[in-house]
């Protein structure tokens, strides 16, 4: 006797014989998508100016990323989530956040996939949805931003401490802070520009307009 | 030339080094820099992974300026260059996104700038002849390895002035300084960027890669021309040798420092000082090896010119000309003799007898090897022989 019971994705298929119950076979179940996970990702793709379904699952893209040792789900299968609409699964990965932006994936695809795009359009749509897997990275990014908005530079010195404040880790790379300095590397003071009101104006600008 | 400059917060920052040399090489060059006026920062990574409009707008306001300017605009910074390169190229083929920016910066933007890097002013528009011709205090003896690392030469319909899997505009300046660059794998390899801060144990490990492949090919030190390359590769060495056990001492120069070292710069004027894997040792290393092959280079050749002023004293045409008729002569009015002068075995002799008699050309060809070289003359002599026996035995 054998039946098909669906756990969240993973059907399993478990069979009764004299040792007690097991699992005979496991398989992703596919739900058909809902026409709000298309809808998804049909903006995303447009955002990112690219289409999933022209990838054919080489795994080029995995061979030649850099960081996909760190991730969950390497370049190629987050291009296969969003394949099977499981746009979800794709916006809570940690590799969105684990990305470097190399740039690489998208070179070497054949089937030209911007996968660089679309790592960045994710990032930006989880970051939007306040979904953030991995906070250290958008607390270093929002962190880094707040000091172009505030000087028109970046602010390395308060980019340090008020990275490693917010990630709880306040002394982490304050290894390098005094030899930077004694290299006249970093300054203690932001260096500003004259115009900051029209920095300024960019940030409140783009975020009227909700990003894109 | 004549170009609008864009050093980027780096530059002024952790990376200045790289601006101080960048200064000095265009100088040395005869490059005209002129800094963009109340530049802002370009957003960098941060500002693509959080907000498109934002990554557009920031660069699209120095791109204003520069189009105020008239200039061409050089961005050193990898990643400034790589921003404003995406913008400049969304600005000149997305009208609607070009309106859009322009009514966010609140300034006109036409897309009529054009952003260059280091790499393409020095190889390409400046050129490694012009380099070289500069170079006064020549790096012999360096053995380098260039590293590109990702937004230079990627995406290359941003960028385009190099191959983004083999660039060679850094070594082709390298090697124009008289270093030697080396061939290997992780010149477009990632550095980690800024995962070094926000997820070190990732950023770490591709360091460490990139380090271990450029100490494996025999490499003494790395070239790079980005400020965050730079930065990562120079100060976080240390906690990555630390973390993997092992010791690479790889000191890391920007390839502005070594163009304007190599034309006579002061390394206190390009920051060789302001490194953290200690640099100026090599520097010293590489000076020492430069020295003695320069001395070795220039015996050789002085070598050369006196051993064909020797040969141009010994040989006087006209009588190696006489000697050769003398030779021929003999050969026509005693083969048997010559044939044994050129061959000890009696049968080959024999059969070479038969080749000089009915082949005068092969015979005159002999009389001249034998006047300028006995032993050449012997060995053609036996190839003879052995190409007609073949024939013969077919
Ligand atoms: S390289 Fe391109 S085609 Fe190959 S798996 Fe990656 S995205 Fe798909
Ligand atoms: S851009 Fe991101 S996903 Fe693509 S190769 Fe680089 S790190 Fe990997």
């Amino acid at each position: 006797m054998a039946a098909w019971y669906k756990t969240g994705l993973i059907a399993s298929k478990y069979s009764v014989s004299g040792k007690g119950l097991s699992i005979v076979e496991k398989a992703v179940k596919l739900i058909p998508a809902c026409e709000e996970d298309k809808e998804l990702l049909s903006r995303l793709e447009a955002e990112a100016g690219t289409n999933v379904n022209l990838c054919y699952q080489c795994g080029k893209c995995s061979a030649g990323c850099p960081a996909a040792f760190a991730m969950d789900y390497p370049p190629r299968q987050v291009i296969r989530l969003l394949q099977l609409d499981m746009v979800e699964q794709a916006l809570k990965a940690e590799s969105i956040w684990i990305c470097a932006s190399c740039e690489t994936c998208s070179a070497r695809c054949p089937r030209g996939v911007d996968i660089a795009s679309l790592m960045d359009t994710l990032r930006r749509e989880a970051l939007r949805r306040g979904q953030i897997t991995d906070k250290k990275v958008a607390a270093f990014n929002q962190a880094f931003l707040q000091g172009v908005k505030l000087f028109g530079r970046t602010y390395e010195a308060g980019l340090l401490l008020q990275h490693n404040l917010k990630t709880m880790q306040p002394f982490k790379d304050a290894q390098y802070g005094l030899p930077m300095m004694k290299r006249g590397k970093i300054s203690v003071l932001p260096t500003r520009i004259k115009n900051r009101d029209q920095v300024q104006k960019i940030f409140a600008k783009t975020q009227q307009l909700g990003g894109e | 030339m004549k170009l609008a400059y864009y050093p980027g917060c780096s530059l002024e920052g952790s990376g200045m080094e790289y601006g101080m040399s960048t200064e000095r090489t265009a100088e040395v060059l005869g490059i005209e820099l002129i800094e963009l006026d109340d530049w802002n920062c370009c957003g960098a990574t941060s500002g693509h992974s959080t907000d498109k409009l934002l990554s557009l707008a920031l660069p699209a306001r120095n791109l204003a300026i520069a189009e105020e300017a008239g200039l061409p605009m050089l961005a050193p910074c990898a990643a400034c260059y790589s921003r404003h390169r995406v913008t400049e190229h969304t600005v000149k083929h997305d009208e609607k996104m070009r309106q859009t920016i322009a009514q966010i910066i609140d300034r006109d933007i036409q897309g009529t700038t054009e952003t260059l890097s280091i790499l393409d002013v020095l190889a390409n528009h400046i050129g490694v002849d012009k380099i070289a011709e500069k170079v006064t205090r020549p790096l012999l003896g360096m053995k380098a390895v260039c590293y590109y690392g990702c937004l230079l030469v990627r995406p290359v319909e941003y960028t385009g002035f190099d191959d983004p899997e083999d660039p060679q505009t850094m070594d082709r300046v390298v090697k124009a300084l008289g270093a030697e660059a080396l061939d290997w794998a992780h010149k477009t390899e990632c550095c980690g960027a800024s995962l070094v801060t926000s997820r070190p144990e990732v950023g770490n490990r591709m360091l460490y890669e990139i380090l271990r492949n450029a100490k494996e090919v025999g490499a003494e030190c790395i070239v790079t021309a980005c400020p965050l390359c730079g930065m990562n590769l120079d100060m976080r060495q240390g906690a990555v040798e630390k973390e993997f056990n092992t010791k690479f001492d790889l000191p890391v120069y920007y390839v502005t420092e070594l163009v304007a070292l190599a034309a006579g710069e002061s390394r206190k004027a390009v920051g060789i000082d302001r490194h953290f894997v200690e640099a100026g040792r090599y520097l010293d290393e590489v000076a020492k090896r430069a020295e003695k092959i320069k001395a070795e280079l220039e015996a050789k050749a002085q070598a050369k010119a006196e051993s064909q002023k020797a040969d141009g004293e010994k040989v006087d045409p006209e009588a190696r000309q006489k000697k050769i008729d003398a030779m021929i002569k003999a050969f026509e009015k005693n083969p048997d003799k010559m044939a044994k002068r050129l061959i000890d075995d009696e049968e080959r002799a024999a059969v070479l007898l038969e080749i000089i008699s009915e082949d005068s050309k092969k015979a005159a060809r002999l009389a001249e090897l034998m006047v300028d070289n006995s032993e050449k003359a012997s060995k053609a002599a036996d190839a003879f022989v052995t190409a007609e026996l073949k024939k013969r035995d077919k």
